[in-house]
């Protein structure tokens, strides 16, 4: 085992020790942080623009009744619609809003402008007509002024159910944003350390050190020690990852909760104390704090000990596979027809993960892809965030743990044979043929 | 020390091996000699637990070969390896460790190395900056650092320059007189037949000879010799020896001669020298490139 250490040691140290392993260390979270800075200021130069809307409304439900907010300026206009859309035409920076007179029946409603409005302003003014609209009918529908009254106070404890609710619909995307990019940077580092270990199986070989070094210590302990030695990379990298990511996006979050009021509105909302309009206004005003917000109630520690549980495991299974493929090429070029089915499981699950598993975490599919070691790291991460059952998660682990013994038995007793193998044409009978070599 | 018992090694379509016994002495030069795909490194991975043997066992100081005896064997394989992007110093001291060194031991030797071998400043270099005949030293150097009992050269010379091929077979030489038992494997025979005290012959799998040089080179000696005279002479009448070819020199000619049954060199000098002036008769040896040559013309 002292033997296995070596190696271990050996593998670690010379990556560590390089140039790249650095610049990959800090380069991942600077482009993280540069990603959120980015977002956050985006999302912020949005807001500063304040944005002019002229209504023309045919139908007469919404004259006067649209809230101007901190970014949304309405004037209403009156004439026809032919001239109204001839003149926002000169001007590049107005939106015109076109309310038909038939709008009752038909419910369309058409923005017209040079630029296309975002997505945003769209929420903020379909939010505020449908609520007008739903007042117009209570009232229409012949409740009285006390009962809309009562109904409003009843809105009000709404606003505070929608609040909640935002926050949980802020939730989920938060949720499938945590299990994409745990899932992704799974699929990722399966493939880059995998690569790792299979270079460095074939550079042993080409370099015909391979020869010394398997009479010194068994075929199984060199692969083995390379395994572990190459994980404990991956593990110090993403550990640095993490670390420098936390560390950078609290940074980041304390910049922006700083010089925003938006905090602040929702807060008020909650307490009930404006209207129904604005908690929605606030709300999509600012995604990114919510988003900030729903990140707090997602259970990090459990997701990163999974994580890495999942990294490790997966790791150990295709790497194994991927010391064999190495083993039985003596260059680069020739690992391609060994390398579709190591990789096509990852694809596969990777692409089905980001359609079905996240629509549908719950489904049979989902649960036999979370179980399956081949595609259990993946598709495993993708369900975490939205709740797996206790029995799944420890039967999932369990079928890693025995899927990565499996591939490890099978990987080296191919290893043992391709490593002492020269200028062979290797076909999968010859693998095949290896493996049940007897020693 | 080393016995090799009846191994038997087959690979997919041929048998690299078929039943090759041999013993190795203490303290004695092997040779382990024999054309290309002989079946040497075969053996020799066996011996080095490489690979293991489909028949037949070895043996190493009676023991039955098992992890333990890895430490005490030095092996230098034919093709030469090391990390290209590694730091000599610490590539030594990590192959010393794989050998059961520790890290001190190992960096003293290394240090005692280095300076013998005049490449001191050499520890911070990488294999890829060196010459092919440093890294070569290098690599010597790593095979024998954990002082091991029996040192296995497979082609020991093959990459070096005269100059150093023959500081090379002085180390070799020299750990051989400390007790290390050394065998060389060579397709090049004539490389090593001076050097070494006993050897084995392999061919096409098999073992066909195997003994002490002396005894060998004794038994191939078949009663020729070089001759060569002063002036030519008849050649047609003589008793003592009959002609195998002559060729003009300077001096004179130069024959090889092979003895009559029954006569002896004085009985072919007292019938010459009233016919010529002798320069000098000395017995053809056989190399044991001719040995071998021979061996495998008599087993077809």
């Amino acid at each position: 085992m002292n033997k296995v250490f070596l190696i271990i040691q050996r593998e670690y140290l010379s990556r560590v020790k390089k140039k790249s392993f650095l610049i990959m260390t800090f380069l991942v979270p600077s482009l993280f942080l540069a990603m959120i800075f980015l977002v956050g200021y985006l999302s912020k130069k949005g807001d500063d623009s304040k944005k002019e809307f002229k209504v023309l409304d045919q139908s007469g439900i919404f004259q006067n009744q649209l809230i101007n907010s901190s970014t949304l300026n309405f004037t209403y206009l009156d004439g026809d619609y032919a001239k109204a859309k001839k003149d926002i035409r000169k001007d590049e920076n107005a939106y015109l809003l076109y309310i038909p007179s038939d709008y009752s029946k038909t419910g369309n409603t058409e923005i017209i402008s040079e630029k296309k409005p975002g997505f945003a302003v769209v929420d903020d003014i379909e939010t505020q007509m449908e609520t007008i609209l739903r007042n117009k009918k209570l009232i229409a529908a012949g409740i009285d002024t006390a009962v809309l009254n009562s109904s409003k106070a009843k809105v009000s404890i709404n606003a505070k159910q929608l609040t909640d609710e935002g926050e949980k619909d802020a939730s989920i995307g938060a949720t499938f944003i945590v299990g994409f990019v745990s899932a992704f940077l799974i699929y990722l580092s399966l493939f880059i350390y995998g690569a790792q270990v299979m270079r460095g199986v074939i550079e042993e070989k080409t370099n015909r050190i391979i020869e010394v070094i398997v009479s010194s210590v068994k075929p199984f302990q060199l692969m083995l020690g390379k395994i572990l030695g190459i994980g404990a990379v991956g593990l110090t990298q993403f550990l640095l990852w993490i670390i420098l990511s936390t560390s950078l996006s609290t940074l980041a979050a304390g910049y922006f909760s700083k010089d925003d009021d938006g905090k602040a509105k929702i807060e008020q909302v909650s307490k009930g104390t404006q209207g129904q309009e604005m908690t929605k206004v606030a709300s999509s005003n600012n995604k990114i704090q919510d988003l900030l917000k729903a990140a707090d109630t997602i259970n990090f520690p459990y997701i990163i000990s999974t994580f890495f549980f999942y990294f490790l495991g997966g790791y150990l299974l295709y790497s194994a596979l991927f010391a064999a493929v190495g083993s039985a090429v003596d260059n680069e070029t020739e690992t391609q027809q060994f390398m579709l089915p190591i990789t096509l499981p990852l694809i596969f699950t990777f692409i089905l993960g980001m359609n079905v598993i996240v629509n549908n975490p719950d489904s049979t599919l989902s649960f036999w892809l979370s179980i399956i070691p081949f595609t259990s790291p993946i598709a495993m991460m993708i369900r975490i965030p939205f709740g797996v059952p206790g029995w799944q998660i420890a039967l999932s682990m369990a079928l890693l743990i025995i899927g990565f013994i499996f591939t490890t038995w099978v990987a080296s007793r191919i290893y043992r044979v391709g490593i002492l193998m020269y200028g062979k044409k290797v076909t999968y009978k010859e693998l095949a043929k290896w493996f049940s070599y007897k020693e | 020390m080393l016995k090799v018992s009846h191994i038997v090694k087959e690979y997919a379509k041929h048998r690299a091996l078929d039943d090759v016994s041999l013993e190795v002495e203490t303290g004695t030069i092997f040779g382990l000699l024999g054309p290309n795909g002989a079946g040497k490194t075969s053996l020799i991975r066996i011996i080095n637990q490489i690979t293991g043997p489909d028949e037949g066992e070895v043996f190493f100081h009676g023991e039955k070969l098992n992890q333990n005896h890895i430490n005490k064997i030095g092996y230098l394989p034919e093709e030469r390896g090391l990390y290209k992007k590694m730091e000599i110093g610490e590539q030594m001291l990590y192959l010393a460790q794989l050998k059961g060194l520790s890290r001190t031991e190992a960096a003293k030797r290394i240090k005692f190395w280095f300076e013998k071998m005049g490449m001191q400043d050499w520890w911070k270099k990488k294999v890829e900056d060196l010459s092919k005949g440093m890294q070569q030293k290098v690599q010597f150097v790593a095979t024998v650092l954990h002082e091991p009992e029996l040192i296995i050269l497979d082609e020991p010379f093959s990459g070096f320059d005269p100059v150093n091929a023959e500081i090379i077979k002085d180390e070799i030489l020299e750990l051989n007189k400390k007790g290390s038992t050394i065998i060389f494997s060579t397709h090049r025979m004539e490389s090593v037949e001076l050097l070494c005290n006993h050897i084995a012959l392999l061919n096409k799998s098999h073992k066909i000879l195997d003994g002490s040089v002396k005894s060998i080179k004794n038994a191939y000696r078949n009663n020729t010799f070089y001759l060569e005279t002063t002036k030519s002479f008849d050649i047609a009448n003589l008793k003592t020896f009959e002609l195998l070819n002559s060729e003009k020199s300077d001096e004179g000619e130069k024959i090889k001669i092979k003895l009559k049954d029954g006569f002896s060199t004085n009985d072919v000098l007292s019938e010459l020298i009233p016919l010529t002036g002798i320069n000098y008769l000395e017995e053809v040896i056989p190399t044991i490139n001719d040995i071998f040559i021979e061996k495998v013309k008599q087993l077809n």
